[in-house]
């Protein structure tokens, strides 16, 4: 699992950070390094980029991973450099940028745009399959789950749009419901397609979503 | 009183819908124009809503100005764009004003249109659309609360015969009909002998099944829709003859083409009906219904 994310353009980065001349950088080293928008390599090239626009950076930091506890810890032993930034630039996924703004009392200035969480399909390539609704129904879709592979999240099959078994919005994209369909067939279990699902509850863990564990 | 369009469904006789393309704006007189040039040559109109996710004058406004001057409207109602509650809305203040026909679509993407930043809703798809209409008939709404005063529609769906792969199509088909689906119009049909054998596997259920007739105006229109719209693949004998059309006479060799499809599909009882799609081209719909001898 990863949480995907793109670098924003440099043109709202250099926004955000107006009026802040000193900056500190903070990377991650687990899934925007994975990524390459957020490991070592990018911390240095966004480092030369803004003091090319004439900021002081104060000092960076490739947390090992942003969103864990660990990251007070992280951030404690580099205090002094922190504390001479008048902002940190994160350069993680948004998850990143909320325990960094919980620790440090300087505005976290997030670099990157979390786009969703996904999983490594081949090399460089990330999908997102899992919307996490909390209603799980791969075990009926043959393990793909529509209401994020389908464009329109639909329940009850294919839209009038498919084609050829590609999306009517790019036809790059797989129709979800047509790799449902194949998958079912070959394991001989398409009555499943044929069962009717009610509209879902969208809240079965209203948000903002939280859970304790006893 | 003028028989109802399920009553007309029910009658036996061979049932001819047409399309009324709302304006974007508030100048409704060429809506209006449309609807006076087609309400009384066809047994239902129905009402574009937000066609291809270009946000226009609603389907139901539409559908009261059909209501106003004396036609037989059909409201059609996509889950694009609304969430359930609002859906159950539109569909109690249809009842309220007459509406009784309500064609349930999923819609099309968001991103197809002319908002493309908007958000895509489909809290509902079109089988619980259609199953939300059969369940306010009970007289509750879908939260399971009493309705004072409840609704009765005849509804209808839509289902691509050629479409590729088939099956799951047909599944979902089979799905709309079990969920309350009466009629359905069928997307735009070109060859008749495919169109037939979805005929021989379509009889078996008890539902209308009213053909898509779109107009062709040209070849390149053709060729474009076999390109790029899902499921409509226009023949090459009709693109040869839209070609030979003397310049400026493709049209005609249109309205020829559509007129000859009905005349065929009518002769042959094929299935119930029509449902003829001008886009666009509204003004021309008498000539094609003149062409195919189904009108005076």
């Amino acid at each position: 699992m990863k949480s995907i994310t793109k670098q924003k353009p440099f043109e709202e980065i250099k926004q955000q950070l107006e009026g802040f001349d000193r900056v500190y950088i903070a990377g991650c080293g687990t899934c925007s390094t994975m990524t390459k928008t957020g490991g070592k390599e990018e911390v240095v090239e966004m480092r030369k980029r803004l003091q090319e626009l004439g900021k002081l950076v104060t000092g960076w930091i490739v947390i090992p991973t942003a969103c864990d506890e660990m990251t007070e810890v992280a951030i404690k032993e580099n205090n002094g450099a922190i504390q001479n930034a008048a902002c940190i630039l994160v350069m993680a996924c948004a998850l990143g940028v909320h325990k960094l703004s919980t620790y440090i009392d300087k505005p976290a200035i997030p670099a990157l745009d979390t786009l969703f969480i996904g999983i490594e399909d081949g090399p460089g390539c990330f999908q997102e399959v899992c919307a996490q609704c909390g209603q799980c129904i791969l075990g009926e879709t043959a393990g793909i789950c529509p209401l994020t592979a389908c464009h329109k999240g639909l329940l009850n099959g294919p839209c009038g749009g498919t084609n050829n078994g590609k999306c009517e919005v790019d036809k790059e994209k797989d129709c979800a419901w047509t790799l449902i369909y194949e998958r079912l067939k070959g394991q001989g279990r398409l009555d499943l397609m044929r069962r009717y699902h009610s509209p879902r509850d969208y809240n079965v863990a209203p948000r903002p979503r939280m859970i304790r564990i006893a | 009183m003028a028989p109802s369009f399920r009553e007309v469904l029910k009658s036996g006789k061979f049932v001819i819908t047409s399309e009324i393309g709302p304006p974007k704006g508030t100048n409704i007189e060429k809506m209006l124009h449309h609807i006076d040039l087609l309400k009384d040559k066809v047994d239902a109109l129905n009402v574009t809503d937000h066609q291809s996710s270009v946000m226009r004058f609603p389907s139901i406004g539409g559908c009261l100005a059909i209501k106003e001057r004396g036609g037989e409207p059909i409201l059609q109602v996509t889950c694009r764009d609304r969430n359930r509650l609002a859906l159950q809305a539109e569909l109690l203040f249809a009842y309220t004003r007459g509406v009784r026909n309500v064609l349930c679509l999923t819609g099309d993407a968001v991103v197809v249109g002319d908002h493309k930043a908007a958000k895509g809703v489909f809290d509902l798809d079109s089988a619980q659309l259609l199953k939300t209409i059969r369940h306010m008939e009970s007289g509750k709404d879908l939260g399971g609360n009493a309705l004072d005063g409840t609704v009765e529609f005849c509804a209808g769906a839509i289902v691509t015969p050629e479409a590729n792969p088939i099956e799951p199509q047909l599944m979902k088909f089979e799905k709309k009909i079990e969920a309350g689906a009466e009629f359905f119009q069928t997307q735009a049909i070109y060859d008749l002998d495919k169109f037939a054998r979805f005929m021989e596997y379509a009889r078996q259920f008890p539902v209308k099944i009213l053909a898509g007739i779109i107009l062709l105006v040209s070849a390149r229109m053709a060729k474009y829709m076999t390109d790029n719209v899902p499921g409509v693949i226009v023949p090459q004998n009709l693109i040869d003859e839209l070609v030979a059309a003397p310049k400026g006479e493709a049209i005609n060799k249109g309205i020829e083409i559509a007129g000859r499809m009905i005349a065929t599909i009518k002769k042959e009882s094929m299935c119930d009906g029509v449902h003829v799609m001008a886009i666009g081209k509204e003004e021309v719909v008498p000539d094609i219904l003149k062409a195919a001898g189904v009108v005076a």
